[in-house]
Formats: structure tokens, sequence, C-alpha cells
């Protein structure tokens, strides 16, 4: 698979794992009262603040196979996670959480609980709550947490750089293969993978800033 | 919270302060100067070493980069501030010296280095049929297109007829540095890394590759023309050659000329 395909597949993965995990935290943390929340939320931000050189040592001891998570995954029968597709995905997680988490959460505290409380009233449903309420008034944010994790996963380098291996075909991504062709003086193969990636970035930001109209702006600060 | 923001911000201006009289500070002070060395990373542990015994006995400090060969030699085509390039091969330092962006005349071939298989788990009898059998998931090697010790290491897999076999458990770290690291951690349960590296209290196990699997890995210094007119970094290359570097060299491993 070329570089720029395993990228665009590592980014799709892990923004749906975002999606999927981030959703219901987003929602506790916008809900919830507890002690615990400030604590999370620190969590959740500490991405944002770390270089990616300090996740990806941590993962390479976590995920090594004698390390915890990696034997524990291997007991459950799965292959090595270091040097692998699976592996970036995990890193990836971690590393655009607070991409998605925090639009998330800021457009679920936005909905606020008027509409809910009216909601239950009228005899919905939690589940239903949730979809014809809050999904269509955060849709924004979730709009904005989708496009915000995608493009941050594609633009990774760091932690793939302590933790792929540059493995052609499964851990060289498009960052990856533009750093090597740059250190190997191969700078035609440099800029075309460079451009690529700066077309098609600004590709998708085009997309989201003309197709969706007001509502879909990029309107995301970090908290 | 008001006086707690404005308290902030008096901390935040005293120390934004407080820093400006310490910037001239980092600068080295007039007479001792500092060489800018680049170095390969498989040096990298001999030259911890060897820049203690420089700075002691000359005054002069030295500010040491360290990477895959080709990493540094593209970033001294570039423009890179470097004095001084150890390099973990002969190309580089003669390429560079073609381009005039070394010194003619100062090229030293300082040290031949030696490949080695190694494994951070103990006990393994590693060789030949390690590489085989096959049985292991990653094969660490350093970048093959810029670290000479990931060229050494492919060439030494072709020679044994493995290379085809094990091309799909390759991982490659960006230097040795990082391929050491990737052994080291566990992550990766073989790797060919430089004896330079595992220094006398290493643990695992290890096989030295035999030389003649490979193309030697001598290792020559040069004096960049950016050091050109620096005297103390032409006292760091004379030292590099000198009886005390050369057993230092020899203590990590190194075969001496």
């Amino acid at each position: 698979m070329s570089p720029l395909l395993l990228t665009l597949r590592l980014a799709a993965t892990t923004t749906a794992c975002l999606l999927l995990l981030g959703t219901p935290l987003a929602w506790w943390l916008a809900r919830t009262r507890s002690p615990a929340k400030a604590p999370l939320e620190a969590l959740v931000a500490l991405p944002l603040v770390l270089p990616p050189t300090v996740l990806g040592f941590y993962l390479l001891l976590l995920l090594a196979p004698r390390g915890p998570v990696g034997r524990l995954w291997s007991e459950l029968g799965g292959g090595p996670l270091v040097f692998s597709f699976a592996g970036l995905v995990v890193g990836s997680v971690l590393y655009s959480l607070p991409f998605v988490v925090q639009p998330l959460q800021a457009s679920f505290e936005a909905v606020g609980s008027g509409p809910l409380e009216a909601a239950a009233t009228l005899g919905a449903g939690p589940l239903d709550r949730f979809m014809s309420i809050v999904v269509p008034l955060a849709r924004r944010g979730v709009l904005t947490a989708t496009v915000l994790g995608f493009a941050h996963t594609v633009g990774e380098f760091g932690v793939v750089l302590m933790l792929g291996g540059n493995i052609p075909g499964r851990t060289r991504v498009v960052s990856i293969a533009i750093y090597d062709r740059v250190e190997s003086l191969d700078y035609a193969a440099a800029h075309r993978l460079s451009l690529l990636l700066v077309a098609f970035s600004f590709l998708v930001l085009l997309l989201v800033y003309a197709g969706g109209g007001a509502g879909s702006r990029l309107r995301w600060r970090p908290r | 919270m008001v006086a707690n923001r404005a308290l902030a911000r008096v901390a935040v201006a005293a120390a934004c302060l407080a820093a400006v009289p310490a910037l001239p500070g980092g600068v080295a002070p007039a007479g001792a100067t500092t060489v800018q060395v680049a170095a390969a990373a498989s040096v990298e542990p001999a030259l911890r070493e060897l820049a203690t015994d420089f700075e002691r006995a000359s005054g002069h400090r030295l500010a040491v980069s360290s990477g895959s060969t080709g990493k540094l030699a593209a970033q001294v085509a570039q423009g890179a501030p470097f004095a001084v390039l150890l390099a973990a091969d002969a190309e580089h330092p003669e390429a560079l010296e073609k381009q005039g962006l070394a010194v003619a005349g100062t090229r030293v071939t300082f040290a031949r280095g030696r490949l080695v298989l190694w494994s951070a788990q103990p006990g393994l009898s590693l060789g030949p049929e390690t590489l085989r059998a096959g049985r292991f998931a990653h094969l660490a090697i350093a970048d093959p297109d810029v670290a000479p010790y990931g060229a050494a290491a492919v060439a030494a897999l072709r020679r044994l007829g493995v290379y085809e076999a094990v091309a799909p458990k390759l991982v490659r770290g960006e230097s040795v540095g990082q391929t050491f690291a990737f052994v080291k951690s566990g992550a990766a349960e073989l790797g060919f890394v430089a004896l330079s590296q595992l220094g006398a209290a290493a643990v695992g196990s290890r096989w030295p590759v035999p030389e003649e699997l490979h193309p030697p890995l001598l290792h020559q210094a040069v004096l960049l023309a950016k050091g050109k007119d620096d005297p103390a970094a032409r006292a760091f290359l004379a030292f590099l050659v000198s009886e005390p570097a050369r057993a230092v060299l020899r203590h990590f491993g190194y075969t001496v000329p």
C-alpha cells in the first residue's frame, strides 16, 4: 500500500475509533458534576501539550511484546502491536483524542439541559433524546471533531517515527516517507508527496468550509 | 480570581525579565571555543567519553549533534553550522570534500566499526542460524539509505542469503541509535547494531558479524568548511587520532588503524 493510501486508512480508522470512544466520553464530561471530571479533562488534553516523542516512548515500552499491554494483547491472541498498523491506530487514537473529545464536549455542553428535560417530560427515552436532539444540535461539533481528528492523524509524525519502524506498506505513512526522502536527499520524491499532502489537506478543509455553509465552520478553540 | 490573574501576569513578566540577562550566558565566553560536532549515532557513546577528555585537556567545549551519517551529511549540505563530522563511513566525508563542503586533505580514518546482531534477552545463542530459522517477529536495522550500519546489515543479510526471507520482518530505525532503542526496549527481538553501542556492561546476547560479510565500516572524520578557521576544531581532529583517544575507541570495541 502506498504511503498516501496507508495514511488515509490510518486516519479513517483512527477517526472511527475516536468517534466511537470519544462520543460517550465527551457526553459524560459535558454532563457530569463528578470530582473525576477535572482530572479526566486534564488527561484528555495531555496530548495537546506533550511532545509526540513522550507518547511514542511510553507506547513503545507499553506495547512491546514484553511490555504490559503488548503481553496482554498477545495473550488475548493479537499479533505484535509495535511496528504494526494496529499499534499505529492505538498511538493515533491517543494522539488525536483531544481533537475529537474537546469539540464534541463543547457542542454537547452548548445543547444544555433545557431541551433534554422538555423532551423527557414528553416521554422521550434517553437514546431517543440523544439521537433526535443532541446529535442534530451538536452536528457542527461532530463535524469539527471528525475533520480535526482525521486531519490531525494525517499530520502525525513523531509517534509513528518512534513506534512504526518505517515498514513499507504497513507503517510507512506519508509523513515518514517524506522525512525519509528528505534525509536521503531525494527532494523530487519529497516534493511529490508533500505537494500531494498540501493539496489533499487544502481540499478537505475547502470541502468543509464551502460545502457545509455557516453551520459547519471550524470554530474550535483549545479549551 | 482577578487578583490571582494579576499576580500571574506579574510573575510571567518577572520571569521574562529574569530570562533576558541570562541569554548572553548561553554563548561561550571569549577564549574557550565551542566546537560544533556532527557525529554518527554509533560514535555517540564513545564520543561522550572522548569529549570529556578533550574538554579537560584543551579547555574547549564540544557541542555534539548525533544522527545517521547520511542525515548529518545532508544537513551539512544544507548549511548546518557543524565544524567537524565524525561519519560511520568514508563515502559521505569524501562526497562532502568533493562538493567543497569539507576542507580537502583533512579526512582521517579514525576507527573501523563492528556490526553486531544483538538481542536484549540474555542466554540466546545467536548466529547465522538464528537468521535462517527466522523465529522472530521483528529484526531491527538502521535505515540502509542513510545509516552505514544499516547498509552493512543489508549487505550481510544478502551475503548470508536470508535477505528475502527476513525482509518482511525488518523494522528500520532512522539511525542506528533508534535501532538500538528498538532492541533495548524489547520491541524488536533482534537487531543489527554497532558494537560500540553495547559497551562493556551490555546485557543480552550478541553475535559479532564476521567482517567479511559486508564492506568494512571505515569511520572517517573530516574538518568541514565551517570549521576551516577554527583552531579548536582542528585540535579536536588531532586529538581524535592521538593515543589517549585511540585507547578510548578501542575500549568501545573499535579497531583503530
